[in-house]
């Protein structure tokens, strides 16, 4: 449904991404593992149309057969793609319940809406006790449920979420990954964009591995999750004693 | 005596809140302080004046023609001046907004001329009606009250109630987030100036009527309802009411005991407030200077 070619971003004279590639399946749960500064965000930010005008520099993005990598922000949300943005973003003075509102602002059935608010507090419980409530007095994982509920109200096809862990405890972290399958389960193909490879890895279909800027490994969650490299790199079960082995990975990784 | 300058302090102050409004309207979306927007005023007064004079068409009229042109004139700017900016800072823009407003000036004075004219305004100052014993109040003074009550409570159900007006403050709270809604913000902008180009002309109108109307006109009550808006706290649009309320009600006291001192109590205010309390008296969200 999401189809990624050889897409460059640039930041000035920086080169965020070196042409990557990559592709989503209707129905899946896809995760965009790496670690800081791999380009996992400058990714979705791309595919957004969040950054300067002229970005991506070369390569094209396709969503169900339709270009998008030069349409505006907002034609993107109306052809069915939502994203929840790294540390929420909610808007800090409007109420939890104008918030939600806000996520269906391209809707005008108003009733489809009305449906829409009450399967998002049936999904979120605490989203109903605090409707009122200032959306900046919320806690982190509130804030983050508020995040996930505003971007449902338009109705994706695809949802992206940009590190929906962060900063939340263990606990919660595993809540809002449940919510995430359920969200998956009810048709909604999900681009997840995670630090917490182990995480991500239990809850996602399909994984791609980013190192600066590069997609180095794309596979199965249960294959990545036997591999060597990632088990030692990204989920922190050490095999190796010295440095060289880092250095080894670092070289592997940086000439594909 | 005391009862005649609290109304008239009330009625001048309701006027400088009204103006004070307009300027927060904008303020609040963008944290851009609009300096043209005495002049974007002016100028929409100038045109009324020239319906009326020229084409003698009734005052209902004039004024529905004048309140079109207020917006359109307050869109172009935002489309043809401020837009077009690159990577744009807050400063930057204001300044664009310094530049739009001398070349409203030159509009107005080449196409109008410098000399003063008389606004003819349907409510004059002179006209009074004595509604309790020993309190007149004027017409004009009536119909800032009336007029200024009406688009406040426009206003609070607007920014309320509406869904564009709540897109508005969530613009204004966070453009990125507020694009990832799928709102236009770019649209957001020009209405949001559309609408405080009209509030402007309307406030900009009745002090037409209290003074005269030349090309700089407005430049005195601008500063004033800026000075009202920095005493309220400039985001929040009742606090700026509250703001204009006050310095008028201080502004005529302070004009009745030494009248040579009148015109300096707005900056001495403005001057007091930036340095005690620059948020303002009732701005509740982050602190940031003006």
């Amino acid at each position: 449904m999401l189809s990624i070619k050889n897409i460059e971003t640039w930041y000035d004279l920086i080169r965020a991404l070196h042409g990557i590639s990559f592709e989503i399946k209707q129905g899946d749960i896809v995760a965009l593992l790496g670690s800081n500064g791999a380009g996992k965000s400058t990714t979705l930010k791309t595919i957004m149309r969040l950054l300067d005008d002229d970005q991506p520099e070369k390569g094209t993005i396709e969503f169900m057969g339709k270009r998008i990598d030069r349409l505006d922000t907002e034609e993107i949300v109306r052809l069915g793609i939502s994203y929840v943005p790294e540390g929420r973003e909610v808007f800090p003075e409007l109420t939890v319940m104008e918030n939600i509102l806000m996520g269906a602002y391209t809707r005008s059935d108003r009733r489809g809406v009305n449906e829409d608010i009450e399967a998002m507090l049936r999904l979120f419980p605490i989203l109903g006790k605090r409707r009122d409530q200032e959306a900046g007095h919320l806690s982190g994982g509130e804030q983050q449920m508020l995040a996930i509920a505003r971007a449902l109200m338009s109705r994706p096809k695809l949802l992206m979420l940009d590190e929906p862990s962060l900063g939340l405890s263990p606990l919660l972290t595993k809540e809002i990954f449940t919510i995430i399958q359920d969200i998956n389960k009810q048709g909604v193909t999900i681009l997840l964009v995670e630090q917490n490879v182990n995480m991500a890895l239990k809850y996602s279909n399909f994984a791609f591995l980013m190192e600066n800027g590069r997609i180095v490994r794309a596979d199965k969650p249960e294959v990545l999750r036997e591999d060597e490299d990632v088990k030692e790199f990204y989920l922190g079960i050490a095999t190796e004693q010295s440095v060289k082995g880092y250095k080894r990975y670092r070289r592997k990784v940086r000439f594909r | 005596m005391i009862e005649q300058l609290i109304v008239e302090g009330l009625a001048i102050g309701a006027c400088y809140g009204l103006f004070g409004v307009a300027v927060a309207i904008i303020y609040k979306t963008s944290e851009v302080v609009n300096f043209a927007q005495g002049e974007m005023g002016m100028i929409a007064t100038f045109v009324a004046f020239h319906v009326l004079t020229v084409y003698h068409v009734p005052f209902w009229l004039a004024f529905i023609i004048t309140m079109v042109f207020a917006m359109l004139l307050g869109m172009l700017i935002e489309i043809c001046f401020l837009r077009p900016a690159k990577d744009p800072t807050v400063l930057g823009l204001i300044i664009i907004t310094l530049g739009a407003e001398m070349l409203l000036m030159g509009l107005a004075g080449w196409k109008w001329g410098a000399e003063q004219k008389d606004f003819p305004f349907l409510l004059s100052v002179q006209k009074t009606h004595e509604i309790l014993p020993g309190l007149t109040v004027n017409e004009w003074s009536m119909g800032v009250f009336v007029l200024a009550a009406v688009i406040m409570v426009f206003l609070f159900l607007f920014f309320r109630y509406s869904r564009l007006g709540i897109a508005m403050r969530a613009t204004q709270q966070n453009v990125n987030a507020a694009k990832i809604m799928g709102i236009k913000v770019e649209r957001v902008f020009s209405i949001t100036w559309a609408m405080s180009s009209l509030i402007g002309a309307v406030a900009a109108m009745f002090f037409a009527a209290r003074s005269v109307l030349d090309p700089n006109f407005m430049m005195e009550p601008f500063m004033r309802a800026f000075a009202a808006a920095v005493l309220g706290g400039l985001t929040s649009i009742p606090g700026v009411v509250v703001g204009g309320i006050l310095l008028g009600l201080i502004e005529n006291f302070f004009g009745y005991a030494w009248p040579e001192w009148k015109p300096i109590v707005a900056f001495v205010v403005i001057i007091i407030i930036i340095t005690v309390r620059p948020s303002g008296l009732f701005a509740k969200h982050y602190i940031k200077k003006v």
